[in-house]
Order: C-alpha cells, then structure tokens, then sequence
C-alpha cells in the first residue's frame, strides 16, 4: 500500500463520486415516473396500452444496459431524424445526458414491474370503497393506491436503486467519467490496481449503504403504525 | 438502404454475429456453471453458519452485490494481465494472452459475480427446507451425506429453480461487459462492426435482437422445465 498513491487517488475518485451521485439521481428521478406510468398502463383495460408497457418491459429487462447505452450514445446519432430535431441531438451528443437517457429508460422498466405488483397488492375492496365514498379516479389514485403501493413495493425498490448506481459505472464506455471511468484510469496510470479497486469499491458501498438506509427509513415511517 | 442492412449482409458480418453471439452463450454456460459452483459451497457455509468462512462469504457476497460488475471486470483483468502475460511468455506461449486468456478470464469475473447471486439463492432455498425433515432423517440414523443427498438437495434445487432462472437472466446480460477488456464475444462484435461500416445503430440493434432473442428462449426453456419438474412431483 502506498500512501502517496492514496492520497494521489482519493481527490480524483471523489470528484468521480460527485459524478455517479448526480447520474444517479437524474436518472431515478426520471426513471421512477416514467416507471409509475408504464406500471399504471399495465394495468390498463386497453389492451393496447396495457401491451405496449407489456413489451417496453421485456425489451429493455431482455437486453443488457450495454447494449442499450451504446445503441443510443453511438446508434441514435445516425439517425436524420434525431440530428434534426434540436432537443433529441441536444441529448444523444453528449455521453453524460445519454447515459441518463438509457439509465432511466432502463430503470424505468424495472420501476414499472415492480410498482405493478405493489399495485396488484392493494386490496379491491379498499379501491372500491373509495369508490364508493365518490372519489374521483386521480384522488382514489393519490390517496388510496399508490401509499398502499408503494409500502408494498419500497423493499424491491431499494434493490433497483442499488442496480442503479451500479449501473452508472456503464457510463465510463462513453467518455463519462465517473467513479469506474477514473478508476479505470488511475489503474492502467499507476498499476496500482488493488488500491485503486479499495478505494473505488468502498465509495460504491458507502452510497449504496446510505441509500438502502434511506429507503429503510422511509419503510420504516410509511409503516409506523405497525410499530411494536 | 439507409441503415446498412446491406452492408450488414455483404460483409458477411451475420457469420461473425453468429459466432459472437455463440462465444457469449458459452461464457454465459460456463460462469453460470461455476456460479453455481462457487454459490452451492458458499451458500451451504452460509446457511450452516461454519465459524470463520461464513464471515469471508459475507463479505464475499456484499462486495459483489455491492460493487459495478465492471469494476469488478477491470480489476481481474488489470491485475492479471501483467502476470498472465509473463508466465505465458516464460513458457514460451506468447499468443496465448490473445487467444484463449480473454475467454478464461471473462469467465472467472462473470462466475465470480454470478457465484455471489447464486449463494444468496442457495441460502434461501436451504433455509426454506423444513427443519422437521432434517430431524425426521437424523432421527431414523441416516448418516449425515445421504441425508443430503437423499434429503436436503432434491427440495434444495427444487425451490432454486426461479432463483436460479433470475441469475442466469442476469449472467447473459453480465456478458456483455466482458467487451470491454476485449473478448470477442456478441458486443465486441458488434462493436468492430459498427466501427468497420460506420453504421453503429443497425449494428446494436442487431446485438440488441441477438439478446432479447437468448434471454427470451432461455425463459421459456426454464418455464417448460419447471413445469415438468411440477408435473413429475403431483404423481
């Protein structure tokens, strides 16, 4: 172990963390809604919509985020269409919007299979008694449904949010740098790979503590009636 | 053609994507293998709590679950790199680094990270085994390795199989990161070829399809076997 090497390392892998950190949040923020929205259109009596979320889910599970992340950073760009419209090139130019783009596409498939069952788990009778009391569809939905939901669905999600940030580390295949992309760096400068890989790893299982213990938390306090 | 299918087809890249998408089935077969492997004996010294390595299992299966498969991939690849290259040069096969030293390490990264999935499967399903079975077995004098044989691995991989389906769905996708550090496996091909014809989009949507089509397979190869195993145990 080298303490210079350290010392040398350490600044560099926490600006990458400043990185990882924001992917991560743009990505969840936008992947969540458009997960809730895919899982609401599941459950749609339109066959349509109800198939089209079926495929979304099973295109994007079926296939690795690799894949996903190259074909929009490399792919997309071929397009006329694409390089035409200013808010789509605005997007697919550049590495770190792009590896939002796919990341949240990607949780957002996730997202939606897990919210689904959440979903499913809220019991009719529950639903129909809002019903019944008049509620219109969005307030049974606000009310009812969703904080049923999602204290059904917060324990898988917590997994997806751990998915997530490792799946940030894919954004150093194109040119983001990140946490991975800096330590891949540091590890073919400096040949200190065991450091580097110590340094790197802790700081991936220090975020991915602190957001299980967030999401534990929150579990804790949408179930604090059932507090022993 | 706009995309390229032409080119895709002239250049006879579909041979080279075939081949691609081989090599990551037996990369995917292999590290699922020795997945299960290294999953069975650590998930077995996890559930049986054996003093001092169920705590090198834990910390094992955190770092893995907890880590980016790709740093992971970065540093089994950059630490032996070096090494590898010398031995092999030592011994006078210094082709060997590009040749089948891609495939191998591929394969220990993927069932290194795949092994971890499965302990935590293996686990649960031996936890989920009726202690009253085990009992009964003990109960009656059956020595200690026919009870499990006999008893605790047929339940065992019965209640594994959606465990172990989950992992295998996530061994595939794991494959493509071994692109990075060069094997050419699916992706990487992929990847020369967009590079060579400058048409990357037909090129990932054609690797895209390739996946979607193993995953797919593999899922209603598993569900066809579950159902069987099912049907066999109702008679």
């Amino acid at each position: 172990m080298d303490l210079e090497l350290i010392g040398q390392a350490l600044p560099v892998l926490f600006k990458g963390l400043k990185v990882t950190a924001v992917l991560t949040f743009l990505s969840v923020l936008v992947g969540f809604n458009l997960g809730l929205g895919l899982a609401i259109m599941r459950l749609s009596s339109n066959r349509a919509i109800a198939g089209f979320a079926k495929y979304y889910s099973t295109v994007f599970r079926g296939t690795p985020l690799l894949v996903q992340i190259f074909l929009f950073y490399y792919g997309l760009g071929q397009l006329s269409f694409v390089k035409d419209n200013a808010a789509l090139w605005w997007v697919v130019s550049d590495g770190a919007r792009c590896a939002v783009l796919a990341l949240a596409l990607n949780t957002a498939a996730y997202t939606s299979e897990i919210l689904r069952g959440g979903l499913m788990s809220v019991p009719a009778g529950l639903v129909e008694a809002a019903q019944a009391c008049g509620m219109s569809r969005f307030l049974r939905f606000r009310r009812i449904e969703f904080p049923l939901a999602i204290r059904q669905a917060l324990p898988a999600y917590g997994n997806e949010l751990v998915l997530t940030v490792k799946g940030t580390s894919l954004a150093s295949t194109i040119t983001v740098l990140e946490i991975t992309g800096y330590a891949k760096r540091l590890m073919s400068q400096t040949y200190a790979v065991f450091e580097v890989f110590a340094i790197a790893g802790a700081l991936y299982l220090a975020t991915n503590l602190i957001l299980i213990t967030l999401v534990r938390l929150l579990e804790r306090h949408l179930t604090r009636h059932q507090a022993r | 053609m706009e995309f390229g299918l032409w080119q895709v087809w002239e250049g006879g890249w579909i041979g080279a994507i075939l081949r691609g998408g081989s090599i990551t089935i037996a990369v995917a077969i292999a590290s699922m293998l020795g997945g299960f492997v290294i999953g069975t004996i650590c998930g077995m010294i996890k559930w049986g709590r054996v003093r001092p390595l169920n705590y090198l299992v834990d910390g094992y299966t955190a770092l893995v679950r907890g880590v980016p498969e790709l740093l992971i991939i970065y540093l089994l690849f950059f630490s032996s790199v070096e090494f590898v290259t010398r031995v092999a040069t030592a011994f006078g096969y210094a082709g060997l680094a590009e040749s089948g030293y891609a495939f191998v390490i591929a394969v220990i990264a993927i069932g290194a990270i795949s092994g971890a999935y499965s302990t935590e499967v293996v686990r649960g399903a031996l936890a989920a085994i009726p202690q009253g079975h085990i009992e009964a077995a003990r109960a009656l004098g059956i020595p200690s390795l026919r009870i499990f044989r006999r008893i605790i691995a047929p339940q065992m991989l019965r209640i594994a199989i959606p465990g172990m389906n989950n992992v295998w769905q996530v061994t595939i996708k794991d494959t493509a990161l071994v692109s990075v550090v060069g094997l050419q496996e699916l992706m990487r091909t992929a990847f020369i070829g967009s590079n060579t014809t400058r048409n990357p989009f037909i090129f990932y949507l054609i690797a895209a399809v390739v996946y979607l089509v193993i995953t797919l397979v593999s899922q209603a190869g598993i569900d066809w076997a579950e159902r069987l195993l099912r049907l066999r145990s109702r008679k």
